[in-house]
């Protein structure tokens, strides 16, 4: 009997432990110093696959281990996977103490408080908040509160085109202007060939590209106060402009309506469609057989034909950051760790390899950086790229206004007609499934 | 039980002699067992590992799961929920307020959810069944067929339902390859994955994913019918139409009302297929409740109106399946005498 009641305590005081640990979640205060030798990294799946990742980052963790001493356990996660990892390690208070995060996330993974905040002493441990660019930093959380991550690879949007489909059309240069981009896209659309291409089920892209077109028509999806405005004259516009391009103008595949898994690039790299909106697409033209002569970039088109800030911005501040859980029992290490990896020389050697431009203004001056197509995705996120608007709910609304944006991609392929009326009835009702 | 607990000691004593000389190993091994305990308790003794983790797996989240339901747990909480402001039943009346546009998506997606399951389960059933009295004559090859029908019961859902997705793609699909190129029974390819087809291809995903457990039951249950009964039947001339309606299909009864309930359940929970094959955001004539939920909860953060749909769903499952057996088991009843 002592021995079954001993068991059954045992069990019992298991059971309190996994529940106890389960909801208390993890200490809000900082992280501590208890386990000085040792990190855990979660990164994010930059590469063409997880092996390739490791391959890349083991000798650079190497390298940080030689230095300082402390050993860097790395786990690459899968893009689809990391957001739910994210969270399930935020509400248990067990995750890594290092780790990579959409710059998208920033400001809602802010707001549970379990992420380092970057104020002036912990940018002051990596060298400086002047190191970066600032529309990166300003990307990576809340306007007026300290970032909650530090920026490490950049992205943002070009227009990338097929020579050879342009010279067959006699189209001499790529488009300025959305009117150049229409005219072009009509002129190459014929006989199974298509202008442009889309990815009408990827919420997260059909928000980028319906956010830079609502800020050339001077909206914003948020007021100043964080409440969502979708359904204002602008957002309404630039979200039927970009629906137009298959409904209206019909430059766009009616297929692509369905594309999410990248399929827009696989058309491109098979000279079906000429034109695609894209994040540093090179190692995939390459991946899928592309010569780098066979294409090129240009700035994504403004209404002005220059590119520029407010009504003339191009291109959402895309990338990746890196932060630190604020419970982390190695605080010093961690910032170590973050000051390696965003210093010159890791700048320069990691955005390199995944064909990134590096938020660090030194690295990003190196020529390695000064290809045509990276000096377009450069200069755009120097003068013309602006940061997804920076709201705790900011998840939310890319679910909700990118089915919205998804859902009137299917009426446009299914040919049923998409008016002021439709787009703004869905933006309607997805502005109402916003909480809070 | 109670006679046990009220007895005195004494008694207790005497009897725990009587019975010494039986389990007297026992006794020396375990020496300090009180005989009431010995006698009544034993079994709950035995039982308790079982009931704690019972209550570890499934009784204790469940719990939790409810309080969150009452709590405004959004990303301001999450990483210390306990903090999360009780709301009462706020979380609820969002959820159930059909004209506002949550309740109005959760109410829709419960209707898409019942149609799905009342014909994924239908044809799975009909599909099951029609293959189980077909392989039981006995010929040749009918092992290999068996296997084969087995195929899509023992696949990893995943990769089942991945290739399923590439097959309804609307330009490279199979799907539109045979429907438009080959049988041209459609004037232009249609769109499986968006739109208002969705459904249809997420039922046939559905019922090619759950017939080969139908099969597999009723297979088992037809093995128990007795042969005489067959052929006693054919004797009296009864054909084979016959012969299903008056004999397969009442022995196998028991089978099936296990069957429909599981299938019935199973499918109205489904997250991987509609998950598989649309992604966080399935098109709206698919809007299945599971992907609701989980739409609600970790894609726009809003665990604690998440939680109050879950609950409500939990619930409803529970009154449907305790209707259930109460009518069949009432209808089994009524057989019996």
């Amino acid at each position: 009997m002592r021995h079954v009641r001993a068991a059954s305590a045992a069990t019992l005081a298991l059971a309190i432990a996994v529940v106890a640990t389960g909801c208390g979640g993890g200490t809000t205060s900082g992280g501590s110093n208890e386990s000085p030798k040792t990190l855990t990294y979660w990164a994010s799946n930059q590469g063409p696959s997880i092996e390739a990742d490791k391959e890349i980052l083991t000798p650079e963790l190497k390298k940080f281990e030689k230095e300082t001493g402390i050993k860097v356990k790395l786990e690459v996660v899968p893009w689809a996977d990391l957001l739910n990892r994210i969270l399930a390690a935020t509400s248990s208070g067990q995750g890594p103490d290092v780790l990579n995060i959409g710059n998208t996330w920033s400001a809602s993974l802010q707001a549970t408080g379990a992420l380092l905040p970057w104020d002036e002493k912990n940018f002051e441990a990596i060298g400086g908040r002047d190191r970066f660019v600032d529309s990166a930093v300003a990307s990576a959380g809340k306007e007026g509160e300290p970032p909650a991550a530090v920026p490490l690879y950049s992205l943002a949007y070009a227009l990338y085109y097929n020579k050879k489909m342009f010279a067959e059309a006699g189209v001499e240069k790529p488009p300025a202007t959305w009117d150049e981009l229409v005219a072009a896209g009509k002129k190459i659309s014929k006989d199974g060939k298509w202008g442009l291409g889309a990815e009408g089920g990827n919420l997260s892209n059909n928000i980028h590209q319906t956010f830079v077109l609502a800020q050339q028509h001077g909206a914003d999806f948020f007021d100043k106060d964080g409440r969502a405005t979708f359904t204002s004259d602008g957002a309404v516009a630039a979200v039927k402009q970009y629906i137009d391009l298959m409904a209206e103008d019909k430059i766009i595949a009616p297929g692509n309506a369905e594309y999410a898994q990248n399929q827009s690039l696989t058309d491109f790299a098979k000279g079906k469609t000429a034109m695609v909106l894209w994040q540093a697409a090179a190692s995939t033209f390459a991946a899928q057989g592309m010569k780098p002569e066979d294409w090129g970039a240009a700035p994504v088109p403004v209404p002005s034909g220059v590119p520029g800030a407010g009504k003339q911005t191009n291109s959402m501040v895309a990338g990746i950051n890196m932060a630190v859980f604020k419970n982390t029992k190695n605080i010093d290490g961690a910032k170590k760790f973050v000051k390696f990896m965003t210093s010159d020389a890791e700048q320069k050697l990691l955005n390199k390899t995944y064909g990134s431009i590096p938020p660090v203004k030194a690295a990003q001056a190196d020529e390695a950086f000064g290809a045509p197509d990276l000096k377009v995705l450069r200069d755009t996120l120097a003068t013309s790229a602006a940061p997804l608007p920076q709201v705790p709910n900011e998840s939310q609304f890319e679910t909700a206004v990118g089915t919205a944006v998804k859902e009137l991609w299917a009426d446009a392929a299914a040919g049923r007609p998409v008016t002021t009326d439709s787009v703004k009835a869905r933006l309607e009702k997805a502005q109402q499934t916003m909480q809070q | 039980m109670t006679a046990t607990v009220t007895t005195n000691p004494e008694v207790d004593k005497s009897t725990g002699k009587g019975t010494s000389r039986g389990t007297g190993g026992a006794r020396r091994r375990l020496p300090r067992i009180p005989d009431r305990i010995r006698q009544g308790g034993l079994p709950y003794l035995l039982l308790l590992p079982a009931v704690l983790l019972e209550l570890l797996i499934h009784i204790i989240p469940m719990v939790i799961g409810i309080v969150m339901s009452f709590r405004q747990l959004t990303q301001f909480f999450i990483s210390n929920w306990g903090a999360a402001p009780w709301i009462g039943f706020d979380n609820y009346s969002i959820a159930v307020d059909f004209d506002a546009p949550i309740g109005e998506a959760l109410l829709h997606s419960f209707f898409v959810t019942c149609v799905f399951t009342f014909f994924s389960v239908g044809f799975a059933w009909l599909f099951g069944t029609a293959a189980a009295i077909l392989l039981q004559e006995s010929f040749r090859g009918r092992g290999i067929l068996r296997a084969i029908f087995l195929v899509p019961y023992a696949l990893p859902v995943y990769a089942a339902v991945i290739t399923w997705a590439f097959m309804f793609q609307r330009d490279n699909g199979l799907v539109n390859h045979v429907l438009h190129d080959q049988l041209g029974i459609t004037d232009e390819p249609s769109f499986w994955l968006i739109g208002d087809n969705s459904i249809y291809a997420l039922i046939i995903v559905s019922v090619w994913k759950g017939w080969p457990f139908a099969f597999l039951m009723l297979m088992a249950g037809l093995q128990n019918i007795p042969r005489e009964l067959y052929e006693a039947a054919s004797i009296d001339g009864a054909g084979i139409w016959q012969q299903i309606r008056r004999i397969t299909l009442p022995s196998l009864r028991p089978v099936n009302q296990v069957l429909v309930l599981v299938l019935f359940l199973w499918t109205f929970n489904d997250f991987n297929t509609p998950y598989v094959l649309f992604g966080k955001s399935a098109p709206e004539s698919a809007d299945l409740i599971s992907i609701h939920i989980y739409q609600s909860s970790f894609v726009t953060w809003n665990f604690g109106t998440g939680s109050a749909m879950s609950v409500l769903l939990l619930l409803f499952l529970l009154v449907v399946t305790a209707v259930y057996l109460f009518l069949t088991s009432r209808g089994r009843k009524g057989a019996d005498v």
